[in-house]
Parts: structure tokens; C-alpha cells; sequence
């Protein structure tokens, strides 16, 4: 069994109370904290901890909080981001609604090194049970003197709030977030100024994922160098990935970071293997937006190498050969599965998601919806599929916030590894109708490159 | 888009005004208008959906123009700005649930139901909608009924036909 430290207790009858929660060693990393650290000794472990974000961007955690501006008098705020919207990634909601009392004091310890008095929480507003769940462990930390005013008798005051949401994908990001937060649409905001220096209320904010925030108690508890020895390379510590799709056990595993995928698919301890005795077709790795990939090349490297659930082994290759970590939404994908569909599928999704305010993407994720839908309903034409590329080419980089990208890059990846089967979708607008494209040879394995011997 | 159609104004109650006051304690001094979403979410739990003239009581209550409360109310996809089933049900329909049988349960709950998305049955019971992803793909198809927004699972054809009934006879 690997290490869990944000699991560990997930399966503790009442843990999702402050009394059991306490037991099981919770909010020692409030008192070490508050009691005997500095804010600056804080941020320090959380740098040597090697903490990357755990929403999807994995930027390190700690250098994210060091860019922090501090001006005299003016408020500093943290923001949670709990508006877990991905497809593909659930791990925020499951670690919310079994152990609330992780994210409150990881928010606390958070809040203190960041210097805020004031923090919020923003929950999707579809997770109102989660908010129900959130403000009740709230309420109790409070009535234990772990929130609010002089907490633990250490002169240190924050009030936490939950904010919910109304229900859009893009305020996941940062900026939409805040805008949100605001009372406003989420259109994201143009950077710079990025948030550490103008975010909330145009107030110094760090807005980290619940995840992210989560992780910060081992970390303050064990110290950010024995966090930062487990994993591999500057893949440090555990991650929670989120299994779905065609899988015997999907949910949410946390996993040392370096695990090969091959064990994280088919082993009983994770995933279990493929649903129904199936073979496994593709994978998208890291969440709807990452690109996708046969399923040769998410067992193995191009080289032939396994390949790791880590930031670093799962873009290796760049997108030619390789994915990326994402927000570790993990979706497989079996032999009857079709990649046309569940492309039209994701772009469908984009297009509804875009928030409207760039052209290229506004404009360009309905035409790849309508194009998609033309293919996979058996209306497609060759120069469809160029048309395709083309406008998610078009996409990319044009756009203020990265749903633009999270737009073009299912597509492009789609196109990159199956351009075979939109084909087939176009010479065989019948037969594609009543059946699928099949396995092909997507599962083919990539046989070790040749060592060839140095002279 | 909005379209403001005849309606009777709606009262808020003391009750509600006094969840309003609660929100609005949460942001600093003069960024009110951050209590919206929330408020916005207070009215609909109690009307069931967004009537204008709830939008424009909300604006007064916060101090700011009418139209800042619709461009929020109609960006995000969960205020209903026309009446909806007592229970309206939001069905995922993204992929990870499609590769577990989404589309399905959704032509079920047409057939079912006797109406299309987005409208209400005759005995005014139920509405349902195709939604994006609801984060709970590892436990698809899923489906949650608002005004609680309660959640349901790993969901089958027998499963909906039973929560349909459950919620029936409720």
C-alpha cells in the first residue's frame, strides 16, 4: 500500500466531525502553526515541499504564495478554489464531503502564512450539499475557537466564509473566480495584474485549489522536506486521481506520484483493470482538457519506457507523443468506445462553457461543435478534418484565459492520434451509424527503442 | 435571453430578508454586491425559479442597477429565469457519464415524463435538463433535483423509474 496522507482516515466512521477528526490527529497543524512557526517559516516548508497545484497548472504552491505583494495597510485575502468543474476530476467534492475539517484547516494554516483575516471558500453552486457539509464543519470550528476571533489564544483572527456559485466552468479560473466572487459574470480578467497583486477587491489574493490547500497540513505537520521524499523528481508527495469511465473500480485514489499508469489501471488496489473484460482503447489523463491519447502510448513512452503518473512522465513527449498531469482526472475509455463522439461530446461542452468574451473562442468552439456533429452523424466531408485542425489551430494562444486551449487541445489530440477514425466516419457514413471504429490498433504495444551502443 | 414577461410581483419575507442580511455580512464594507450569487440562490430555493421582479427587489436590496443582477442571472447556467417542475431534475450529460450511459437515462426520462427538456409536466411535478459536467463522473450517469439539490448515482433505467415514483407519491 502507498502512503495516504489525505485519505488516511477517509474510511473512520465520523471523521467528517471535528470530534473524531481531532482524534485522528487533526488540527495539530493549526497549533504547530499558530503556536511556534512564523508565516515566513510556513510559505518556507511549503516551497521545500515542492507543492504543485493540484487544480491543474501545477504551479509550485510555494513560490505562487512568495509572489504575494504585502503593502501596509491594505488586505490580503485567500480564496479557495472549490469550483471543481473539469470533466474528468471529482477528487474536490469526495475530499470535501467526507473530510470538510481537512480543507478548514488547511484554509487556516493557509491564511495565516498568507497574512489573511478573511478567507473564502467558492463552491460550485451545484454542490450544495458539500456547502451544507462545509458551513456546518465551519460552524463547529468556530464553536472549538479554531475560527474566528484570537484563535487558540494566539492573537490571530479569520473569519472563513463558503460562497457558492452559479454554475459555470469558467470560474474555475483564477480570475473568473474572483470576478465571481465579485457579484459579476465570470469573465476572466486580463494579466497582468495577476492576483497576488490585484485580485479580490483589487486586494493582494492567492487563490488555491482545495486540494492544493488540503495538502498544506502534512506538509506543516511532517515538515516540506518528508513530504517532498515521496514522489519522484519535482513530482513531490501524493495525488488524489479521480478514475472514470470504463473502469472496474473508477473513484478517487491517492497515489504516491511516480506510480506507473499500467499499475494504476490494472492493479485491485486502484482501478482494477477495464470494465467488462474489455480492452482498454484511450485515456485522457488529466482531465477533459488534456490532450488524449491511444492507450500504447498512456502504458508506454515512446521509447518504450512505462510511463509514470507525474507532471513530468505524462507530458513527456510533448503533445506529439505525450499528455499532461491536468487536475489528475483520470478517464479510460474501452474498445467500443468512439473518439469521434466523445470529442463532439467535449467540444459541445467548451462551446457551452465559453464565457464569450474572445471571438476565437467564442466563435471557434461552435464551429468545431458543428463540424464534430456533422462527422459523427455521417455528414462529414474530407476537408472537415483539415477544417478542423485549422480552427482549433486558430484557437490556441488567441484567447485571455486557457479555456481557449482546454478547447483546441481534445481536438488536436483527437485528430494527432485517431485521424483514422474521423476518416472512417466520413467514408462510411452508413456503417458508421450502426457501429464503431473499434480498437484499430490503438493498444498495439510500443516495443522498446533498440540501445544503440555508444562508440 | 430575458424576456420579462407579465408577471405578479413576488414578496420577500422577513425570513428571507433576514438570510439576505446574513450573506451580506460576509464582504467588507461597500463590495455588497458579493452577496448576488448567494442571494440569487436564497430566491430560488424559495419561488423555485428567478422572477424578474425578484431580480429587481434583489438590486434594490443591494444597491445596485437592475440590469447587474440579469447579466449575472442569465450568464450562470443553474437560475431558472421561467418556472420549472417542483422538482427539476439536472441530468449530467458530459462524457464521462456518456461512456456509462448518460444519453440513455435522459431519452428514459423524455419518454418517461411525456415532455422535452426544459419542460414541465402537465401536473406541474417535474422538468428536466441535460447539464455539464456535475463532478461526480467516477459515479455516472448522476442526476441532482433542485431546490436541495440532492444527488443520485450510478444511476439505471429501474433506478429513475423508481425515483420518479418515490418522488410521485412524496
Amino acid at each position: 500500500m502507498s502512503r495516504k496522507l489525505l485519505l488516511e482516515h477517509i474510511n473512520v466512521p465520523g471523521i467528517n466531525t471535528l470530534e473524531v477528526y481531532r482524534q485522528k490527529g487533526g488540527y495539530r497543524a493549526v497549533e504547530k502553526a499558530l503556536k511556534t512557526l512564523t508565516p515566513e517559516e510556513i510559505v518556507e516548508e511549503v516551497k521545500k515541499s515542492g507543492l504543485r497545484g493540484r487544480g491543474g497548472a501545477g504551479f509550485p504552491t510555494g513560490m505562487k504564495w512568495s509572489f504575494l505583494a504585502k503593502p501596509e495597510g491594505v488586505a490580503r485575502y485567500l480564496v479557495c478554489n472549490a469550483d471543481e468543474s473539469e470533466p474528468g476530476t471529482f477528487k474536490d467534492r469526495y475530499l470535501m464531503t467526507y473530510i470538510p475539517h481537512a480543507l478548514i484547516e488547511g484554509m487556516i494554516v493557509s491564511s495565516f502564512a498568507l497574512g489573511a483575516k478573511v478567507s473564502y471558500i467558492y463552491v460550485r453552486g451545484e454542490m450544495m450539499p458539500q456547502i451544507r457539509i462545509l458551513e456546518k464543519a465551519i460552524a463547529e470550528a468556530k464553536a472549538a475557537g479554531l475560527l474566528g476571533k484570537n484563535i487558540l489564544g494566539t492573537g490571530y483572527d479569520l473569519e472563513l466564509y463558503v460562497q457558492p456559485g452559479g454554475g459555470a466552468y469558467i470560474c474555475g479560473e483564477e480570475t473568473a473566480l474572483l470576478e465571481s466572487l465579485e457579484g459579476k459574470r465570470g469573465n476572466p480578467r486580463i494579466k497582468p495584474p495577476f492576483p497576488a497583486i490585484a485580485g479580490l477587491y483589487g486586494c493582494p489574493t492567492v487563490v488555491n485549489n482545495v486540494e492544493s490547500i488540503a495538502a498544506v497540513v502534512p506538509i506543516i505537520n511532517d515538515g516540506g522536506d518528508e513530504y517532498a521524499k515521496i514522489g519522484i523528481g519535482r513530482s513531490t508527495g501524493t495525488k488524489l486521481i479521480s478514475a472514470s469511465g470504463n473502469l472496474v473500480k473508477p473513484g478517487v485514489y491517492e497515489i504516491e506520484l511516480g506510480l506507473p499508469v499500467e499499475e494504476f489501471i490494472y492493479s485491485d488496489e486502484y482501478c482494477g483493470g477495464i470494465a467488462n473484460g474489455k480492452k482498454l482503447k484511450a485515456t485522457v489523463a488529466g482531465g477533459s482538457s488534456v490532450p488524449v491519447l491511444p492507450a500504447n502510448l498512456t502504458l508506454k513512452l515512446a521509447n518504450g519506457e512505462p510511463r509514470l503518473m507525474s507532471y513530468e512522465s505524462l507530458s513527456e513527449g510533448g503533445f506529439a507523443t505525450g499528455t499532461m498531469m491536468g487536475s489528475g482526472g483520470f478517464i479510460a475509455f474501452d474498445e467500443d468506445q468512439c473518439i469521434v463522439r466523445n470529442t463532439w461530446n467535449f467540444t459541445r461542452f467548451y462551446h457551452h462553457e465559453s464565457c464569450g468574451q474572445c471571438s476565437p473562442c467564442r466563435e471557434g468552439t461552435g464551429w468545431m461543435e458543428k463540424v464534430l456533429h456533422k462527422i459523427e452523424h455521417g455528414h462529414g466531408s474530407m476537408d472537415d478534418v483539415d477544417l478542423l485542425w485549422d480552427i482549433q489551430r486558430k484557437i490556441e494562444g488567441n484567447t485571455i484565459c486557457p479555456l481557449g486551449d482546454a478547447a483546441a487541445w481534445p481536438v488536436a489530440s483527437a485528430i494527432r492520434h485517431f485521424r483514422d477514425e474521423f476518416e472512417w466516419h466520413i467514408k462510411e457514413p452508413v456503417k458508421s451509424q450502426q457501429q464503431n471504429y473499434g480498437l484499430a490498433n490503438y493498444a498495439t504495444p510500443i516495443e522498446k527503442a533498440p540501445v544503440t551502443e555508444e562508440k | 435571453m430575458l424576456k420579462v414577461e407579465e408577471q405578479t410581483p413576488v414578496v420577500f419575507s422577513s425570513e428571507l430578508l433576514a438570510k439576505f442580511d446574513d450573506v451580506k455580512s460576509r464582504y467588507p464594507l461597500g463590495k455588497e454586491k458579493s452577496a448576488l450569487l448567494p442571494l440569487l440562490h436564497l430566491v430560488q430555493a424559495e419561488f423555485l425559479w428567478v422572477p424578474t421582479s425578484a431580480m429587481d427587489q434583489v438590486a434594490e436590496y443591494l444597491n445596485i442597477q437592475p440590469i447587474e443582477v440579469y447579466e449575472v442571472a442569465t450568464f450562470y447556467t443553474m437560475y431558472f429565469l421561467k418556472p420549472q417542475g417542483k422538482y427539476a431534475l439536472d441530468v449530467c450529460r458530459t462524457g464521462p457519464c456518456c461512456l456509462v450511459g448518460a444519453e440513455k437515462i435522459l431519452d428514459h426520462l423524455e419518454n418517461k415524463l411525456g415532455v422535452k427538456e426544459g419542460e414541465v409536466t402537465a401536473d406541474g411535478l417535474f422538468s428536466f435538463r441535460g447539464v455539464e459536467c456535475l463532478a461526480a463522473c467516477g459515479f455516472g450517469p448522476v442526476l441532482q433535483i433542485s431546490p436541495e439539490y440532492t444527488f443520485y448515482e450510478n444511476l439505471t433505467i429501474e433506478s429513475v423509474d423508481k425515483l420518479i415514483e418515490d418522488l410521485k407519491n412524496k
